[in-house]
């Protein structure tokens, strides 16, 4: 393939060749090429096919507005879709996939789409999948997606890695050409804390294009009181204007560093912001202007003196604006032959006219017709004077003015106006704390662009208490002569949105078919809804639907561009927090003695809590049984260290506990423990727990695993917004205190062996009795307290005390097999005892529905008003009942339903009387018992129901009874 | 991403807080009628401009601050400690 390397000049270092792939096909380019640009040195411009009618594409801009030249970049898990290939630097052994094609991108099978475009109008979606809906997954569903798609996801999790940095300054200057370069260097003159992102490797903007750039290294790099973030875009400016931008740290090299993200997402919180985007040449809209070889004048010129390419061989400029004999100067200074400027105004100023040799052909008032060539560009079609003529050539260039690049200063909420002068949008509101300077104001020649920078950057730094003198010049505007006509009607396609293969035609049908609002023409046709959020398109589209409905461009709008700015990776967003990282883990202090025992855990929250401890040939059920049976046979241990545990002191605790609980505390004694509910403000159940009195003024309350950091910012609530005038004060101990439940028949043995001088009688310490102690020289404090309903003690010891205390209890426990159980043996306990827990006080049920509604004391507390209005007392609401199958053989289900006998398997919807919260395998009643809540409650004890279990088709006849199943009378726990 | 001037921490990130909701709706006593409270839990006013709401630094001070934001461009026009005498006087 022809070269289309130009021989000298350029920002590329010809001494390093760079070896990359595209399309399994081996290509060189140097060292500073883009990967666009060195495919179009390498003569290959056909790039990419497009997405509904996959036509052939080429490259269409330099930048991050590129709508066609997308790839899929990397390989496997590393594989990244609709990547602008204008934005990956090129390195060794980069490896591209063109995207959207079947088989190849030169043979497109899909491109028969093209046949069938009638029906692919703006709506086709709506139009053509509509009916029967019955359809749509199986069939239109499978038909849109393989027809119209860009690139492939990766094929497995992500495998690099990606950091989040947050960091303040006074002045964030986002774009480092003229305008942003002036503004950062005087707001960091004036003493201000800057930082400046660039979305390119290199400074400077669009005078980086120049042929001769001026080198802004050496004046701005290695300075303390301005940081530059290269290969960074401000991806958008939300509330109280924090900026997200992603510095591709990574991405330029071929390999990155272990330890290294690939990428990295600033979250950056400026005093001032200084807007200095720049502008974006548009496209003009005629048949076939989306074939491969025609693209924005500002493109070639770049390629051109920049990456050393020519865009052809022989092209024609197609002006509607003075920018392009610039352009046509620049191109023939490289040798680039200009067959024609095709001027599309009637009137061509004579300084424009002057930037340009003589022999230059220019034709006034050209009307483009279209662009001629099969695959790419072979020539133009015109009229002008009256007559068509072909003008041959292989590129053609678009010079269709400029448009601010608003979309940054729109995420803040100010919607951009119309400037008649420019034809362009421009930012309503530019005076602070978001500030805009240079061509995004539309600011357009490049001095004016630095003295607009120095404003801005003075008046940011002087915003942000840095005060500078500022210049008082307003802003320059030169003279431009644009068209603002920017679309020509032909028969053929002519496409405004390029990525989302939005024509002219489309637009026009949509404004006839009444979506005459911006919004809903861009939702009818996709308009600007592709992966470059029409960059290219957005202004053109107005511009046609202006002209459709017979209205002012400034009278239709805009829509409203959104963050973020240019596609980004989902792994950005998510940072370190993925897998297990996602959150942090809470081990308990006794948690390598768990892992040294082989237990399983579970996570609970955040903490990670043993489950069961299986032995040698045991499975999870024999395991759990084995540890159940012995709790109630001998003793068993349990970590309790992730109950909250809530210290609380002051003269007012206990009136505190009282309108925090729904029972009394008042006459509590010193020394005891006593079980309480708390409710929420609407009167259902928040959680419950023991909480014990140390002294007259200090209480040591729990919670449930769960619920700690809820419950804890509960009493927050209560105490400084509903009773600020108690004098209380609490705090978390979760943290500080471990503990142990020792629970069976020989837990008081096992106890009295491990606390010698503890009197652990019955007499000297009853159930509820409460014993501060030490253990190993720290202090312990004893709860004879019990959850599964046998004697049973907790023991709480200082956090780092939990080795030993393990150890001793061992010891102590040893003659009496103490076993080891887990959450899952402590579950099938409780619900023996018919205790509840968050199955139970699941959000939705009151006290009296679990069965506690006798706990409710004549006292004013948080949520009492709520828990007593009509319907939370109505005695046909579901309560807390026990349930044990009536064939002693079946399987009970948790999450299944009460039905009346005769809706079972029928088909139609069935009332629901209620539902199965808990189930266990009893290995102390030998069959499975369950806790629900039914319709009338315990009135219903002795009755019989079906119980159906839809997910695995099952219905189970059970009998209902009372919730207690083991010991009702409690005589155990007192023993 | 907002930014809350905590009375006691100074500037911090709205990821350290936890939204309390309307700052207006205080029942510190069970005795008021239960349609009183009722219309303070549920009907709660979402005006457009000004609202005071409560904002509880749960990783930081664990103090509820009465924000006054706006609820259209989240301008926050002033932090206070809720647990103060004169905001409890007006409630
Ligand atoms: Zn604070």
């Amino acid at each position: 393939m022809a070269s289309y390397r130009i021989q000298n000049g350029g920002a590329i270092d010809r001494a390093r060749p760079v070896k990359f792939r595209f399309d399994g096909k081996s290509y060189t380019g140097f060292d500073g090429d883009t990967l666009a640009s060195a495919l179009m040195a390498n003569g290959v411009s056909l790039l990419g096919r497009s997405f509904k009618y996959h036509r052939p594409r080429g490259l269409v801009t330099l930048g991050s507005a590129e709508p066609n030249a997308l790839a899929e970049i990397g390989e496997g898990a590393r594989r990244e879709a609709n990547v602008q290939m204008t934005m990956v630097e090129l390195h060794d052994g980069l490896i591209a996939q063109s995207q959207n094609r079947f088989p190849s991108l030169r043979f497109d099978l899909m491109s028969v789409n093209q046949l069938f475009s009638k029906f692919l109008v703006a709506g086709f979606y709506y139009k053509s999948f509509m009916w029967p809906s019955a359809f749509w997954e199986p069939v239109y569903e499978k038909i849109i997606r393989r027809a119209a798609g860009l690139g492939r996801a990766a094929e497995g999790p992500d495998s690099d890695h990606y950091e989040h940095r947050h960091i303040h300054c006074d002045v964030l200057v986002i774009g480092a050409g003229l305008a942003g370069i002036s503004a950062a260097q005087t707001a960091a003159a004036a003493g201000s804390r800057v930082l400046m992102l660039e979305e390119h490797a290199w400074l400077g903007g669009v005078s980086a294009y120049d042929d001769d750039p001026v080198d802004f290294t050496a004046q701005l790099d290695g300075r303390d009181d301005l940081q530059i973030l290269r290969r960074t875009t401000a991806l958008g400016i939300y509330d109280h204007n924090v900026v997200l931008a992603l510095e591709r740290s990574g991405d330029h090299l071929g390999e990155i560093a272990d330890g290294h993200p690939r990428q990295r997402l600033w979250i950056i919180r400026p005093k001032q912001i200084v807007v200095a985007a720049g502008a974006l040449e548009r496209p003009i809209t005629f048949d076939n202007n989306d074939k491969p070889g025609v693209m924005l004048s500002s493109a070639a010129r770049g390629l051109a003196n920049r990456f050393a390419v020519a865009a052809g061989k022989d092209v024609v400029i197609l002006a509607a604006d003075d920018t392009a004999y610039e352009v046509a100067a620049d191109l023939h200074a490289k040798g680039i032959k200009i067959s024609a400027i095709a001027d599309m105004r009637d009137q061509i100023p004579s300084f424009a006219r002057a930037q340009i040799p003589e022999n230059i052909r220019v034709i006034e008032a050209a009307q483009p017709i279209k662009a001629l060539g099969r695959t790419c560009v072979r020539g133009l079609r015109l009229k002008h004077a009256g007559s068509v003529e072909n003008v041959k050539c292989d590129a053609i260039l678009l010079a269709g003015g400029y448009n601010p690049n608003v979309h940054l200063l729109s995420h803040a909420g100010s919607a951009p106006v119309w400037k008649e002068e420019i034809h362009a949008f421009v930012p309503a509101d530019t005076s602070g704390p978001i500030w805009a300077a240079g061509a995004c104001r539309g600011i357009f020649d490049a001095s004016a662009c630095r003295v607009d920078g120095e404003v801005a950057g003075a008046n940011a730094a002087m915003a942000a208490g840095f005060p500078f003198g500022v210049k008082s010049l307003g802003p320059v505007l030169e003279s431009r002569a644009t068209l603002d006509r920017l679309h020509v009607s032909g028969k053929g396609k002519a496409f405004v949105d390029f990525q989302n293969d939005v024509t002219e035609f489309d637009v026009r049908l949509a404004a006839q078919e009444g979506y005459q609002s911006v919004e809903h023409l861009k939702r009818y046709t996709t308009l600007g809804m592709a992966t470059d959020q029409g960059k290219t398109s957005s202004v053109n589209g107005l511009s046609v639907l202006a002209d459709a409905l017979g209205k002012d461009i400034s009278d239709v709008g805009t829509t409203r561009f959104r963050p973020p700015y240019t596609p980004t990776a989902i792994g950005a967003f998510a940072g370190h927090a993925r897998g297990r990282d996602f959150q942090p883990i809470r081990k308990t202090a006794f948690h390598h003695c768990h892992e040294d025992l082989g237990a399983v855990f579970v996570e609970v929250g955040q903490w990670l809590r043993p489950r069961y401890y299986p032995q040698a040939g045991e499975d999870i059920f024999s395991a759990i049984k084995r540890e159940a049976k012995a709790v109630r046979t001998s003793v068993g241990v349990c970590d309790v260290s992730t109950l909250g545990k809530i210290e609380l002191f002051g003269p007012d605790a206990a009136k505190f506990l009282n309108r925090l609980y729904i029972n009394n505390w008042m006459k509590l004694a010193v020394g005891k423990a006593r079980y309480g509910v708390m409710l929420r403000e609407d009167g259902c159940l928040l959680d419950d727990g023991t909480t014990s009195r140390l002294a007259e003024d200090h209480f040591f309350m729990t919670c449930t695993t769960a619920n700690a950091a809820r419950v804890l910012a509960h009493m927050d609530y209560a105490s400084q917004i509903l009773f600020p005038e108690m004098d209380v004060g609490f705090c978390s101990a979760t943290e500080q205190w471990c503990g142990l439940a020792l629970a069976g028949p020989n837990s008081r043995k096992v106890l009295g062996g491990l606390f010698q001088d503890l009197d652990v009688s019955d007499e000297a310490f009853p159930f509820m009795g409460v014993r501060e102690t030490e253990f190993d020289g720290m202090p312990a404090r004893i709860f004879r307290i019990s959850f599964s309903g046998e004697l049973a003690y907790e023991i709480n010891t200082h956090w780092g005390c939990a080795a030993a205390l393990w150890e001793k209890l061992q010891a102590a426990g040893q003659s009496f097999g103490l076993t080891p159980y887990g959450s899952e043996a402590l579950g099938v306990l409780r619900i023996e005892k018919g205790h509840v827990a968050g199955s139970e006080i699941d959000g939705r049920t009151t006290a009296k529905d679990v069965g506690l509604g006798g706990m409710m004391a004549k006292k004013d507390c948080i949520g009492k008003a709520m828990a007593m209005r009509p319907g939370m007392v109505d005695e046909k609401r579901p309560a807390l009942i026990g349930l044990k199958p009536v064939n002693r053989a079946d399987r009970l289900r948790g999450g299944a339903h009460f039905v009346s006998p005769h809706d079972v398997g029928v088909s139609k919807p069935v009332q629901s009387l209620g539902w199965v919260s808990s189930v266990a395998d009893s290995p102390n009643l030998g069959h499975w018992i369950g806790l629900g809540f039914i319709e009338g409650g315990q009135s219903r004890i002795g009755e019989r129901a079906m119980c159906v279990y839809p997910l695995k088709d099952e219905a189970v006849e059970v009998e209902i009874c009372n919730p207690c199943f083991f010991d009702p009378d409690g005589e155990r726990l007192r023993g | 991403m907002h930014q809350i001037n905590c009375p006691w921490c100074g500037p911090r990130d709205e990821n350290e807080f936890s939204y309390q909701g309307d700052a207006n709706c205080r029942i510190a006593t069970q005795s008021k009628a239960p349609e009183e409270i009722e219309d303070l839990l549920y009907f709660r006013p979402n005006p457009k401009g000004l609202h005071k709401e409560y904002w509880h630094h749960v990783s930081g001070c664990r103090q509820y601050i009465i924000v006054e934001r706006h609820t259209l461009t989240h301008e926050i026009r002033s932090a206070r400690l809720a647990r103060s005498p004169q905001n409890q006087e007006q409630s």
